[in-house]
């Protein structure tokens, strides 16, 4: 079991998902500078947090173009999990592997703090080993986390389970006020078709040691071993 | 050498939360006849060549690729 991270130029989040990969459930985890063309031997990969490039013009939009981006999308259409997370997620729909794109926070403001998703499916490798409707509390930090996108991609999304976390109160309801970016239907996680690739805005990393504050994040790295053990 | 100005604004539609933040700082110096701001993005690209055509073939290009997010944002330019 292998999984490499992606550093771009402003990418901040790497090490952490390093360290939970590599000290937390001791696998084996491999850093990829954005100009590598390779992911020969990965099992999972991780597009990290951060702000790469600057987030000039659009989050994630010059990251898309970067060199392994290339071949993350070789990576995932050969079935290999890619997970986005933040600006991760941000850089997977620039580059049109998951629909939609982000918005400037509803509030105007950056975002950081703990919140509370619903899982919304069980169904995907990355949550295997959660059940729907169990509630998670996980940190967030952004600025552009206003998930949007048009009625129809919407409509695709909830038809075929894609949408698997929604920001909810701490018992699970999804009301506008747990809503901390204005996202649409509260989203704050999706899936692409094979569900091989997910994008979430909260951090799992950041939450996989209870000292922290929460180990909920646990719950996507445990589902992503298990999913590749059983493979 | 051309200039090329492209405009880069959100779809019609779309929540514009900094225009609807600058509209209210506006009523509240007390400019009350403000319907509405939208923000937009303002990028200028100096070109060369001569070829017109070829040119704005290639901006096209740069902004369906990178300038515009096509899912939430239209463009227009203009070349000088």
């Amino acid at each position: 079991m292998k999984f490499g991270v992606i550093i771009f130029p402003g990418s901040n989040c790497d090490h952490d998902c390093y360290h939970v990969v590599k000290h937390v459930f001791r696998k084996n985890a491999r850093f990829v500078w954005h100009k590598e063309t390779s992911l020969k031997g990965m099992d999972c990969v991780i597009v990290p947090g951060g702000f790469s490039y600057g987030d000039y013009l659009r989050a994630g939009a010059m990251a898309h173009h970067s060199p392994i981006m290339r071949e993350v999308k070789t990576f995932a259409d050969r079935g290999g999990l890619v997970l986005g997370i933040c600006n991760g997620f941000q850089i997977l729909m620039e580059s049109g592997l998951l629909p939609g794109a982000m918005l400037r926070n509803r509030g105007l403001k950056f975002v950081c703090k703990y919140v509370h998703l619903r899982l919304e499916t069980a169904d995907t490798p990355f949550t295997c080993k959660g059940s729907p409707g169990q509630v998670l509390k996980m940190p967030v930090a952004h600025y552009d986390g206003n998930y949007y996108a048009p009625a129809e991609t919407l409509q695709e999304l909830c038809d075929e389970d894609r949408i698997i976390f929604r920001y909810c109160l701490e018992d699970g309801h999804t009301a506008q006020e747990a809503n901390p970016n204005g996202s649409m239907d509260n989203i704050a996680g999706i899936c692409n078709a094979e569900r091989n690739i997910l994008g979430m805005m909260p951090h799992p990393e950041r939450c996989a040691e209870s000292f922290l504050g929460s180990s909920d994040g646990r719950l996507v790295f445990e589902s992503i071993l298990e999913q590749v053990n059983v493979k | 050498m051309s200039v090329a100005k492209v405009y880069v604004t959100l779809k019609k539609g779309i929540l514009d939360p900094q225009g609807r933040a600058v509209k209210e700082s506006l009523d509240s110096l007390g400019f009350s006849g403000v319907e509405e701001v939208r923000m937009g993005k303002y990028i200028e690209v100096k070109l060369r060549g001569a070829d017109k055509d070829k040119l704005e073939k290639e901006l096209t290009g740069m902004c369906e690729k990178l300038l515009a997010n096509p899912i939430i944002e239209d463009y227009r330019y203009e070349m000088e």
